[in-house]
Parts: structure tokens; sequence; C-alpha cells
């Protein structure tokens, strides 16, 4: 942790400008945890609290690639396991370590049997508890027989029984507080198993109840609402609700996500998607969302840098953060898809404003090669999103602007020929089926 | 029993003294109906009757007795006589008077065909037939059954510009269905022949949306076509059938042409190498289908329809580029394709010799001619024509009685608006 320190030094400094502008609390170092540098896998974790933290640990330690750093996310998320209850996770891990750690970081089958033991007294006794509270028809204690239910499934593990006991806490659900509770936990399972169709369900669901919405609740609902439109690869819904969580999110969601991911995906999914005004109305001089890239500033550069048309230094900062970014469970299937709409939306950026483009210098500011640039922007203009032509021999892009008049005259010549022909047509078969019509009631008579 | 000479007489009188006019025609009609069966047996003896008449004045009862003279099994000599007589007959014959027996006019013209076909000179049926059409059809909008026969003879016999007049005539009655659907798919056929693809498409459409019960091998040669063309035409096929295409069509066409939606998936890659591989697996199941020439067509579409994306991305390129694009073998091979295509009208171009490079150049029309308005008013007239149509039609079927009578069924038994019950059945 020393060593990492000094080279992140410089960046410190910075750090500590800003650090009066925020007003949270807590004491945690202004360390950006996703920069360009390789990740600091226990800052990142410690963002992190629950079961979502092993996960996390788990999912770096299988895509990293180097072992140092496998290591040590193998060895917290042993760590972590070891203060929970979850025996087979437990043996997951001590499987994956596989004595790579030294004795320290063995299979304990002592405390696994333990574990295992308490779990079952556990189970007993809660289901005893909520046999008498059914047969004693108490509303409130059957809620929370359920729910204790949920939690005890939950820490050993068994994500589809921990749900199946949440939800059944709904038909005893007497106040708005009780059903923002359920939806919230039922949101926590269905993004830990993954399925995201219910996230959203669930947050539809919360925010209509009435009241007892407080602004941490409804940052959380956002949340959820945008980690669902990700994983749907909706990255223009994703990035506005992303954008639409408040500063009171804090480290109060921990267990699902961090505020520096919300501004990460956030940023993302907004540069990918939003267009020019969109981008700076409601990413730049959003004041709310500006505590968010405060944490990540890497992030809060491309993003001016994009919005003042430094292309080459925003996707220079992009291709340093990618490393890390694909070590993010929810950013991993997605991160080439952004990048590559972060990259067309660029070229077509800095091809608008212009009649005519010397590609030399488009490629110099591309930092990339005029064949290349040449390739990428045929494709562009293929899809029909820039509109101009490739002078190849002078290597010259000269903006096209489709003729109105001319346009207009071939679609109505066009249109009135298809209309001639499906007109006859129809009269054509008309004809036929009266034919038909009338051959089977000659038949009939 | 032999007819005597005194029921002869009196049949040629009948002829004779009653072809004047309408009334005295129907009449007559009915008395050579009475005497077919007579006519028939004595067939062989009735050929120096028709020295006695006269074919343009007395074209009916001419009709009826050539009918059936030549109803008799003929041999090759006799052919030939046979083919010129009806020849003759049917240039000179008066319309209205053939119009009242057309089945007997139909017969005639029909063995007129196969005389010509068995003489292996199919030209010589071409000009009668189209006569022969001309002065059957009540007006130029009706489909008779010898517009297929018709359109055959003119591909046996290459004629296709003569075909290709007779297709400009817009069809909207039809007698047989089957006569549709020849016509179409033969007409198709020779629109191909004279490379005009969008007339081809819609005749072959109208085959294969044409309302059918059952499918018919017709509709499924024309769906094979009709894939092959639409791809060189249009440079893509829609599998997904119009609404209105009868569900036994679109439940059974497309098994019987998987090799050619086959080729429909490599030619959507955009390849020529994908095509060609996909031509050699199939090339029996083309080439039973005689479509193998329409196939190589397909193929070399592909070329035209890659340098014309090209138009759309670049102003200019060079001839190695457009090569290696097209994946042709050498500039030079570019250089020939794109001054076919330039020749032909596909692509505005001009080649740069010297440099190796093609500039490519926008469509020169620029909508502001005396032509241009010409042939804007003339669609705006022929539109307005057909939505009349469209409205009379729709009239006459609002007044058919069975279509009121099945509407009136499945109507709400009381109007909200009136206290009378509506009445489900039209008595007439």
């Amino acid at each position: 942790m020393e060593a990492e320190d000094d080279a992140a030094g410089a960046i410190i400094g910075d750090e500590e400008i800003y650090a009066n502008v925020r007003d949270e609390t807590d004491s945690q170092r202004h360390r950006p945890i996703i920069s360009g540098e390789q990740l600091d896998v226990e800052a990142y974790a410690a963002l992190y609290t629950g079961r979502t933290k092993t996960t996390r640990l788990l999912f770096i330690a299988d895509k990293c690639g180097a072992p140092s750093m496998e290591l040590e996310a193998l060895r917290m998320a042993y760590d972590e396991i070891k203060k929970g209850e979850n025996t087979q996770l437990f043996r997951e891990v001590v499987g994956k370590i596989n004595g790579r750690l030294g004795p320290n970081y063995a299979l304990d089958d002592a405390w696994a049997d333990a574990v295992d033991r308490r779990a079952e007294l556990k189970k007993d006794k809660l289901e005893n508890e909520l046999n008498a509270y059914r047969t004693n028809l108490i509303k409130e204690s059957i809620r929370m027989g359920y729910n204790d239910f949920g939690d005890f499934y939950y820490a050993h593990g068994q994500l589809g029984e921990a749900f199946k006991n949440y939800v059944r806490t709904r038909d005893y659900c007497t106040t708005s507080k009780h059903i923002i509770h359920m939806c919230l936990n039922a949101i926590l399972l269905s993004i830990e198993m993954g399925q995201f169709t219910h996230v959203t369900s669930y947050v539809g669901k919360a925010e209509q109840t009435a009241d007892g919405l407080d602004p941490v609740t409804i940052a959380k609902l956002r949340c959820a609402a945008g980690l669902s439109h990700l994983e749907g690869k909706k990255y223009k819904l994703a990035a506005r609700k992303f954008l639409e969580v408040g500063p009171e999110l804090g480290n109060n969601y921990t267990e699902v996500i961090s505020p520096q991911d919300v501004a990460t995906y956030g940023s993302l999914c907004a540069l990918a998607s939003f267009d020019r005004s969109e981008l700076k109305s409601k990413v730049i001089d959003n004041t709310n969302f500006r505590n968010f890239l405060e944490l990540v500033p890497e992030i809060r550069e491309l993003i001016n840098d994009f919005h003042t048309s430094h292309y080459a230094s925003c996707l220079e900062y992009l291709g340093n953060l990618k490393t890390n970014l694909l070590l993010d469970i929810h950013l991993h299937d997605h991160v080439e898809t952004l990048y590559e709409q972060i990259r067309s939306k660029a070229l077509i950026q800095y091809t608008l404003p212009f009649v005519s483009v010397d590609l030399n210098m488009m490629a110099n500011a591309f930092n990339t090669s005029v064949t290349g640039l040449e390739k990428e922007l045929e494709a562009l203009i293929t899809n029909d999103q820039i509109q101009a032509r490739i002078d190849s021999h002078n290597k010259i892009l000269y903006a096209r602007h489709a003729d109105q008049r001319n346009g207009t005259f071939q679609r109505v010549l066009q249109t009135g020929n298809e209309f001639d022909r499906e007109l006859r047509a129809m009269l054509l078969r008309a004809n036929l089926i009266k034919h038909d019509y009338n051959l089977k009631a000659a038949r009939k008579h | 029993m032999n007819l005597s000479m005194s029921s002869v007489e009196s049949l040629v009188a009948q002829i004779h003294g009653l072809s004047s006019n309408i009334g005295e025609l129907t009449q007559l009609r009915n008395y050579l109906k009475q005497c077919d069966d007579l006519l028939r047996t004595e067939s062989t003896r009735l050929a120096p009757l028709l020295t006695e008449l006269d074919p343009s004045v007395h074209s009916l009862g001419y009709l009826y007795i050539l009918e059936a003279c030549t109803s008799a099994p003929i041999s090759k000599d006799q052919a030939n006589k046979l083919v010129l007589s009806v020849a003759r007959f049917i240039n000179v014959c008066a319309a209205e008077q053939i119009r009242l027996a057309p089945e007997k006019f139909i017969s005639i013209c029909k063995r007129l065909m196969l005389q010509v076909m068995l003489l292996e000179d199919p030209m010589r049926g071409v000009a009668p037939l189209l006569t022969s059409i001309r002065k059957l059809q009540s007006s130029t909008e009706q489909l008779t059954t010898l517009h297929p026969d018709f359109m055959l003879l003119c591909l046996l016999s290459k004629c296709y510009k003569i075909g290709l007049s007779v297709l400009e005539d817009d069809i909207f009655e039809v007698d047989l269905p089957r006569d549709l659907f020849l016509y179409c798919y033969y007409g198709g056929m020779i629109c191909i022949g004279q490379k005009q693809f969008r007339k081809a498409l819609e005749l072959l459409h109208n085959v294969v949306t044409a309302p059918m019960p059952i499918i018919s091998a017709i509709a499924v040669e024309a769906y094979k076509k009709y894939i092959l063309v639409s791809l060189i035409h249009l440079g893509q096929f829609a599998t997904s059938f119009p609404k209105y295409t009868s569900s036994a069509a679109q439940r059974n066409l497309k098994n019987f042409s998987q090799s050619y939606l086959e080729l429909v998936n490599s030619y959507s890659t955009g390849k020529v190498s994908e095509v060609e591989k996909c031509v050699e697996i199939y090339k029996d199941t083309f080439g039973s289908d005689n479509n193998l020439g329409l196939v190589k067509q397909v193929v070399s579409s592909m070329y035209k329809r890659n340098i014309q994306r090209l138009t759309q991305t670049y102003l200019t390129l060079s001839l190695q580029d457009i090569a290696n694009t097209v994946q042709l073998n050498s500039p030079k091979e570019a250089e020939m394709h794109v001054l076919q295509m330039i020749q032909e009208g596909d692509i505005y171009a001009t080649i740069n010799q010297k440099d190796g490079m093609v500039r490519f150049l926008e469509d020169p029309e620029q909508y502001k001619t005396c032509e241009m308005i010409e042939r804007l008013d003339f669609s705006i007239q022929r539109i307005m024509r057909l939505s009349k149509k469209l409205t009379t039609m729709n009239e006459v079927m609002s007044c058919d009685p069975s279509y009121l009578g099945k509407v009136g069924k499945e109507r709400q038994r009381f109007d909200y608006d009136d206290f009378y019950t509506v009445p489900s059945k039209f008595t007439i």
C-alpha cells in the first residue's frame, strides 16, 4: 500500500483541493479508485459491503490475468467470507486459491461444519417461529418471520429461496415502509441473481407507493433502475437514470453500487448515447452529478475533452481506463460496445461543422492512420450516420447534403408507380375472388 | 344416316338468311346449336360447304362448320391446309359474330396452335392468335383463354416484342384463374428475356399472391423465378409474404424453393465468392428448373450492386480500390465493369485512365424539363382513372345482393340509432 501511495501522490494533491467541495463525512481517502493505473484491489473492495464485495472480488480474480492481483483478490474474498456464513462460496474460494496462499488460507473444515450445524439449528428455530406466527395470524410477525428467513437464506448463499421468502412478505405488508423494504430486498436479490427484469418491476412498484419515499430511497431506486437498463443495453435510459441520482446516495447503497460506479456508468452511457446539447445540459452543467464526478476525475476530464473536441486525449483516457473497467461485473459486457459508440460519436461530431475535411489532419486528431480512418468513415457513411463523400484520390471528406427538390421528385414518381401497381394488382385480385365466389355460388345452386 | 342435300341446303340457306343483324344472329345461333350433333357426324363432308359461305359476313355459321370440319384427327400434310384456312378465317371474321360462340372460336384457335406446334413452326401462329385475341376480347382489360397460348407461342418463336405489346394492356377481368397464372408466368418470362425486370417482377408477383385455394405448380415455378428476378432488380428479397397472399401459398411455396432461399442468404452477405459457392452447390437444381441463365445474371448483378454502393460513399476512387472492394481480379476488370454500367445507365461516372481513378457524379436529372412535366401529368391522369375505377367497383359491390346478405348476417341485430331491427336477409 505504501508503494502505491507514492505513485498516486500527484493525484492526491489535486484531490485535496477538491476535498473541501464535498461535504461527505466519511474519512475515506480521496484517492481515485477507478483510474488508469492498475486497480488497487483493497481500496476497490473497501467501497462495497456485503455479498457484492465477495462477488466482485471473485470476478476480478477470474478476469484480471495477473497472478499477484488474483491472489490478492482471493485472499480478501476468503477473509470476507469467513466473516459471514456462506459455506458453499467458502469451498469455492478455497478451491480457487488452491493452496497458493499458504496454510492460513486452506480449507477450514471445522469452521465450515460448525457454520452448517448452526445454520441447521437456526433454520429449525426460524421455521418453528414462523409456524407459530402463522397459526396466530399476526400479520406483522409473519412478515418479520418471512423476512428473517429471507435474510437467513441470503446469508447462506441460497439466493432463490431468499428471493421467494422476501416476495412472500408482500401479502403481509401493511404500511408503505414495509412495501419499500420488501421491494429493496427483492431488488437486491434480483441484482445478485442477475435477473434484471424483476429489478425493473420492483423499482416500479416501490416508486408507486404514495408516501414514505425519502431521498436516499429514491436515489437507491434510481441506481437500481439504471443498472437494469444498462444490462438491457438501453444506454440512453441508463444514463438518464444514473444522472438523476441525488448526492444523498452517499455510501448508503454499498451493498449494490458505489458512488464511483454511478459516476462511471452514468458518464460512459451518456457519452455513448447523448447528443451534444443533452451532454452539456445533463452532465456537464448538472450540479448534483458533479459531486459524483469528483470521485472519478479521469472520467470528468474525458467528458470535458469530448465536449471541447480534444478527441485524441479523450480517446487516450478511455484507452487507459479500459483494463480496469473490464474488471467491473456490471460493465464488463458493455465496455466494447460503449467504446465503439463513443468513438463513432467522436468521428461524427468532428465532421459535422465542416464542408470539407482533410483526412490527414483528422487522422492526426484521432491518432490513427489515414487508411484506418477511411475504413471507419466508410462504415459510418454506409450506415447513414455521416452525410458525406470521400475523395479517395485527394484524401478529402466532402459534406454532401441531399438535394431536397430532386429527392422529392424522385419519391413522388416512385410513390405514384407503386400506387399504380398495387391498385391494379388489387383490382385484379378482387376480380379473381369475385369469380371464385360466383363459381362456388353457381355450383351450390 | 346420310345428310341429305336438302338439309345441307337448308343449313346454308339459314346461314345466308339470318346473318344480317343481332336478333337474327341469336336465332341462327340457337338453330346451329341444335344442328351441332348433325354437323359433327358429317364432319368429313362439310368442306365444300365452306366455299359457299363468306367468312366475313357469315362468320357465325362459318365458325360452326369450320369447327366441325376440324374436329376430326388430321394427318400431317393436311395440317398445313388447316393452318392456312383457320388463319384466313381469323383474319376476316366479324368480331361481334364470333363473340356469340366463344367456346367454338377458342377451340379452333387451340387447334391452330396445336398444328402449328406439330409443324414445329410456332411463328406462323403468332399473328393469327394476336388477331384472335383482339377480336375475342370485349375490352382490352379482359383476359381470354387464348392469352396464355399466345404468350407461349411468342416464347417458343422468340417474338418477344409482340408479346410485350400485349403485356402493356392492364388486365382487370379474368375468365379463369388458371389462364391468369399461365399468362403472368409466360409474360414474366418474356419480360425477363427483354430485360424488363420491373414488369417481370410485377407479373410474377401477381401469380405468387393471387388467391389460391390450393397451390399450383405454376405458382411454384413462378415463385422461383420471382426470387431470382427480385435479386437482380432490387438486390434483395423479402421472404415474408404480403398479407393478401393466400394461406396455401404462404405455407407451401417456401418448401419447394429451398435452394433459391439459400441463394438469397448468400447474396445478402454481399460477397461474390459466397454467391458463387452457393451456385456451385445447387447447380443441378437450378439446371433442372431451367433457371441457370437467370442465376448467372444474379451473380453478375452482385458486382453491379457493390459498385453502386460505392457511389454512395466515395467521390473518387482508384480502380485498384474498386477491384479490391468488389472482389474483382484486377483493375482492368473493374474498369470494364464500370464502363459497362455507365453505358447501361446504372451509374454516372467518369474514368480517368491516367490516374486510374473513377470520379462518381450525381444523377444529372434536374426534373426541370418538359418531358418530366408531361410524365408527371400522365401519371396523375392515370391514377385518377384508376381511382375512379376503384370507386365504381366499390359501389357495384355495395349493391350486390349476396354481399349485402352476408354482411347483414354479421351486423348487430339492433341498430342503436333507429329502433328497427336490421334485416339479415334481403328479399328482392
